[in-house]
């Protein structure tokens, strides 16, 4: 048995998320890809937005930072150019990232800086009442899209990758195990680590859109297909599936080491002056 | 440029790059920006400096983010600065207030130019008085310091950021553009002659350590982030331990201890000069380029005789209220200058309580105040 209570603020509990929400099942996968690399609970820094998912920084025992609505990446980033022993994990919700921080977002991938980014993709904004997010797929009801939504949804994956995020997996709540997996390998990897996961929030997108919790969690496992498989299979049968596993990677300097050769040369260059 | 003169470096500097060396010999590692004038020299200077110092420099994404960064910079134990003007100072007004919410220390530059919106670019202006104390929202105690020469602007960006390390709060340089982009002769401290304040730091070990606890002065004492001191900073309203709370009592607790640690640090945060007030029958209250022509004026008028003097306040926010009252109770008049409609005016008035009239000389139009504004409302009043 994991002990989780090892990495939790205990008398934070019961938190807030709803019964049947993901985010619980994406915080304790987190916390066992945390124990799998061995990360001391000193040398993390968690870093979230604003949302039901970025309230996870308040039951994990890290040096944690609850920040802005859509400014977690700014945060995180000057937590790690200015101490860049700490591993920063930065969670943040489908609104948070892609909406109100979406330009931070596609900053942070452009600079490739190390961090571990979780985005929680519920297609909905849970904490303030079911409006329309910027994943909502076209056609379902939002409080502020009550006919259909008929804005097109963003694919974060993608929108990663084009910025130039050098570690892009996509998990759903529903395969914790492929999810504990691809968290710990986006924690490993050197530079910007997108891992995006599909969840649901039952109460304020399915509810609306009369799905329940089940068929909601149903639709996760039989609408995604691991990237391996994916491969073998013809664009008919992956017809309106999304591809899930490490979708991306690449190799190319990482922001911060950058600017510690930047710091050297700069210095080498004045003393030569001197 | 620069030569020795006995120990002292004497160095022709503009005001802008006075700010960037000050934060230097502050102790300021870590500058995020984005360009906007006109304190853009500020992030072009250390964007050299801090590499060379083993500090860092990052141009961010918008106005916003470099907000953001330098408070998560100044979450590991980094002096932070992060340089602007009234659009990009509006922009980051909520990321100011979060530094308020979770106490954390940082340096806000804001080189006025003319507004509202986009409105004079590359003009001075000093319309963001105001807004340096409201501008972000829900009631909250502001900082602000306004030089009124190069040196001055070098010796109060040390003073932000000593303000700002002492009382863990955001604290804001409302420079004017003159003063900004004006070169002068300066003669810099050396680096014994500087005090620089530190964040208080705890002195228990972690399980027993309240990252926002009250104490005697109401400023908590700060661990920074990897020190071993694992704790919660969020912008809701937390209990000592930094836990979001929301009961009336821990609200209550929290806005009035943010509140009162100000109250109790004013000795430390308050300066203002005072200039030929002693036989003063007029007085002025003007600060930043406004006082430079109000300088001016006096000579003037005390060439014809006229007996004015200044009070200038380098501590725009809190307001000097105890010099302001004690010059209504001297002088028959008292005349404030500013480059805006009445900002500071208002806070002139709230302190005088009618004792004696105060009188507005006021220039929207991008140019300073001419010297001869000033003294025809002496002139008229004596």
């Amino acid at each position: 048995m994991f002990d989780y209570e090892k990495y939790l603020r205990l008398e934070m509990f019961p938190h807030i998320w709803c019964p049947g929400c993901g985010d619980g099942i994406v915080m304790k996968s987190l916390l066992r890809a945390i124990d799998r690399v061995g990360l001391q609970k000193d040398e993390i820094c968690m870093v979230s937005g604003i949302g039901c998912s970025s309230r996870l920084t308040g039951y994990v025992d890290f040096n944690t930072l609850h920040t802005t609505h859509g400014r977690p990446l700014a945060f995180a980033t000057g937590v790690k150019l200015a101490k860049p022993s700490l591993n920063v994990i930065v969670i943040t919700g489908d609104g948070d990232a892609l909406a109100i921080g979406g330009n931070h977002f596609i900053h942070a991938c452009r600079r490739n800086i190390d961090l571990t980014v979780l985005l929680f993709n519920n297609a909905t904004y849970g904490m303030t009442g079911g409006q329309l997010a910027p994943t909502t797929p076209t056609g379902k009801v939002a409080s502020t899209a009550r006919q259909g939504s008929i804005d097109p949804p963003f694919d974060a994956c993608k929108l990663a990758i084009a910025a130039g995020a050098t570690y892009v997996a996509r998990g759903t709540s529903y395969h914790s195990q492929q999810l504990d997996r691809l968290i710990e390998g986006g924690i490993k990897h050197k530079g910007f680590a997108l891992i995006e996961i599909l969840e649901n929030c039952n109460t304020y997108y399915g509810r609306p859109n009369k799905v329940s919790l089940l068929e909601l969690l149903q639709w996760e496992k039989d609408n995604t297909v691991n990237v391996k498989a994916a491969e073998r299979m013809t664009p008919e049968q992956l017809q309106g599936k999304i591809i899930t596993g490490v979708l991306h990677q690449a190799d190319r300097p990482e922001y911060v080491a950058m600017y510690e050769e930047h710091i050297a040369r700069a210095q080498a260059k004045a003393r030569a002056a001197a | 440029m620069s030569t020795q003169t006995k120990s002292r470096q004497v160095k022709l500097l503009q005001g802008n790059e006075a700010c960037a060396e000050a934060a230097i010999a502050a102790g300021c590692r870590f500058f995020a920006g984005y360009p906007i004038s006109p304190s853009s020299e500020i992030a072009e200077h250390l964007s050299v400096r801090l590499p060379q110092v083993g500090g860092r420099f990052i141009q961010m994404e918008d106005e916003i983010a470099a907000m953001g960064a330098i408070l998560g910079a100044a979450m590991t134990g980094a002096k932070v600065m992060t340089a602007t003007s009234g659009p990009g100072y509006s922009l980051k007004q909520e990321n100011i207030g979060y530094a308020v919410m979770a106490e954390i220390p940082c340096v806000i530059v804001d080189v006025m130019r003319g507004g509202p919106s986009t409105g004079l670019p590359t003009s001075p202006a000093q319309s963001d008085v105001m807004q340096a104390r409201w501008g972000t929202h829900g009631d909250h105690p502001a900082v602000a310091l306004a030089p009124a020469s190069v040196r001055e602007v070098y010796d109060e960006t040390i003073r932000a950021f000593n303000i700002a390390e002492r009382f863990r709060m955001p604290v804001t340089l409302l420079v004017d553009e003159i003063i900004a982009h004006m070169r002068e002769r300066v003669e810099l401290p050396n680096k014994g002659e500087i005090t620089l304040w530190e964040r208080p730091r705890p002195t228990v070990p972690p399980d027993q350590y309240l990252p926002f606890g009250d104490t005697p002065t109401g400023v908590p004492p700060m661990a920074n982030f990897g020190e071993g001191y694992r704790y919660h900073v969020t912008g809701l309203y937390h209990d000592p331990h930094g836990l979001p709370k929301d009961s009336p009592e821990v609200v209550d607790n929290v806005i009035r201890r943010l509140m009162r640690k100000v109250e109790l640090g004013a000795p430390d945060i308050l300066k203002h000069e005072e200039v030929l007030l002693d036989d003063a029958a007029l007085g002025i209250v003007a600060y930043g380029s406004s006082a430079r022509s109000a300088k001016a004026a006096i000579r003037l008028a005390r060439a014809r005789g006229i007996k004015v003097g200044l009070l200038r306040p380098l501590t725009i926010w809190p307001f000097i209220e105890g010099p302001v009252a004690d010059l209504s109770k001297q002088v028959r008049h008292i005349i404030v200058p500013e480059m805006n409609l009445g900002q500071l005016v208002l806070e002139v008035e709230r302190v005088v309580r009618g004792r004696c009239p105060v009188h507005r000389v006021n220039r929207v139009t991008g140019e300073p105040i001419p010297p001869d504004e000033i003294l025809a409302k002496i002139e008229e009043l004596a």
